[in-house]
């Protein structure tokens, strides 16, 4: 299995947990990846709420650039997901906007390299089977909050992978793993997004409705796949406290991490260390307390 | 609530220029209110994304364009996916902070918001990969909040959460020429 690769901005800083725990992941699994040459940001939210073309062309010359390699583009972070994958499909379903970016960027695309998420990928290419196959340790029945956001399946015409409002890709991750895929009705509610330095107190009320929730339904970690859902729930935990009146101590694991604990990654693979929340309740439950060095290491 | 429309504050031309922008017709909406019932930031907004999208079928212009709702839409997509009508609601929000923008308008009740997108724009056109730790110091100067999140910081710095360098300046001319020939065709559309 081989796929190029766009990391996106925040795998090489706030989420290189994600990026060390998804590269020992895509080792263990088979998955060959190859970084799409001279790849820059796909402009995120900023680029298309301030010039539509801009936000479209910027997704398209990474698209342009990842062509010769003719694979498909693996990506990790929900919101670059969402801007390549759109550009693919306003290539195909806009002629006119096509027409405009390629006077910008003097070149043509036409939308012909898939743009694929990597839950879709280890569900989809992967298989369930194989990610159960590998597991040397399995969660112990970790119950686990799967929290998908907004763009790891809306809209629906360009995330297409998984149900709109009850996605289970990683639900069905968790089960594999040995951990207890919980329901509850937040896993696709938004986390204020890019809001979280401009204002910190939204962000701050959306992730403390979020953990409530996680907590009633019993959740011990939640377990996202974007970096921003990640930064939100773990950096933004102090305010979503405060703001609930309860103090969560809940951590917010990458799903790669999981994976990377269930099958045996070292402590620099998982980089549990990485979140601000403590998540050696996590390591204990699938160890026991042998468990602790692994986080430490 | 109770509202007294003036003939002068209706505008047909702004409703237009936005089904223009947006490529989106609001004729379509029934105000079912559904929008507004999934939005996330409502709480926050003046008014909700139904009002608004009723204000634009009316082309009520200052009403619309000096409301922070645009603004506070986190483009979360809920809007756009539930509506019965398909209407891209998130679209039209584009479209509004677009417009907004070009007449000089800022957000009323935090001009942060539209700051913390300015920012993150140059630091893009500079450094090609956003520069994260440039990008909270600029806002925090700009926005003359110093400190905050200066708690964090240091954590941030411990567990290599950010990197202290930014990629290498020189090699993203393609990006900022993508930024300049944007800027030049929408001088050519003639809209601004």
């Amino acid at each position: 299995m081989k796929y190029s690769y766009y990391p996106g901005c925040s795998m090489h800083s706030t989420a290189a947990e994600f990026e060390s725990s998804f590269r020992f992941v895509a080792r263990v699994l088979g998955m060959e990846l190859t970084e799409v040459e001279d790849w820059f940001c796909c402009g995120a939210t900023p680029a298309h709420i301030t010039d539509s073309l801009l936000g479209l062309a910027l997704p398209t010359q990474n698209l342009l650039q990842a062509r010769p390699a003719g694979l498909d583009v693996a990506t990790t972070c929900a919101a670059c997901y969402n801007r390549l994958k759109n550009a693919n499909r306003v290539a195909l379903e806009k002629p006119k906007k096509r027409e405009a970016l390629a006077r910008v960027l003097g070149e043509e695309y036409k939308g012909e390299i898939p743009v694929r998420h990597i839950l879709d990928i280890f569900v989809n290419d992967v298989g369930i089977d194989n990610i159960q196959r590998n597991v040397l340790f399995p969660l112990n029945g970790l119950r686990v909050a799967s929290y998908y956001g907004c763009l790891l399946t809306r809209p629906p015409e360009v995330a297409d992978f998984d149900d709109v409002e009850n996605p289970v890709t990683m639900d069905k991750i968790v089960e594999a793993l040995g951990g207890v895929a919980l329901q509850w009705p937040f896993k696709t509610e938004c986390c204020g997004a890019s809001f979280s330095l401009s204002r910190s107190d939204i962000v701050g009320r959306l992730a403390g409705e979020i953990l409530r929730y996680a907590k009633r339904a019993g959740a011990e970690c939640i377990a996202v796949a974007c970096p921003l859902c990640q930064s939100n729930l773990d950096l933004r935990q102090k305010e979503a406290s405060e703001y609930e009146g309860v103090e969560f101590n809940m951590p917010i694991l990458y799903i790669t991490q999981l994976m990377a604990i269930a099958y045996g990654g070292g402590g620099k693979d998982v980089g549990l260390g990485k979140a601000i929340v403590n998540a050696e309740s996590v390591v204990h439950r699938v160890f026991g307390h042998q468990g602790s060095e692994r986080v430490e290491r | 609530m109770k509202w007294e429309i003036k003939t002068e504050d209706i505008h047909t031309s702004f409703r237009d220029e936005v089904e223009e922008l947006s490529g989106e017709s609001f004729g379509a909406c029934y105000q079912c209110g559904k929008c507004s019932a999934g939005c996330p930031i409502a709480f926050a907004m003046d008014h909700g994304p139904t009002k608004i999208m009723r204000l634009c079928q009316l082309g009520m212009e200052d009403e619309v364009i000096n409301s922070d709702t645009p603004w506070l839409c986190a483009s979360c997509q809920a809007c756009t996916t539930r509506c019965p009508r398909e209407i891209d609601i998130a679209e039209i929000m584009d479209a509004l902070r677009i417009i907004a923008k070009r007449r000089g308008i800022k957000p009323r009740t935090d001009p942060d918001i539209a700051l913390f997108t300015e920012i993150f724009l140059s630091n893009l056109r500079w450094f090609g990969r956003i520069y994260e730790l440039g990008l909270v110091g600029e806002f925090n100067l700009l926005s003359g909040r110093f400190f905050k999140d200066f708690g964090k910081a240091p954590a941030m710095f411990l567990k290599r959460k950010l990197a202290l360098l930014p990629s290498n300046p020189f090699k993203w001319g393609k990006v900022r020429e993508i930024f300049k020939k944007c800027e030049k065709m929408k001088e050519g559309d003639g809209r601004e």
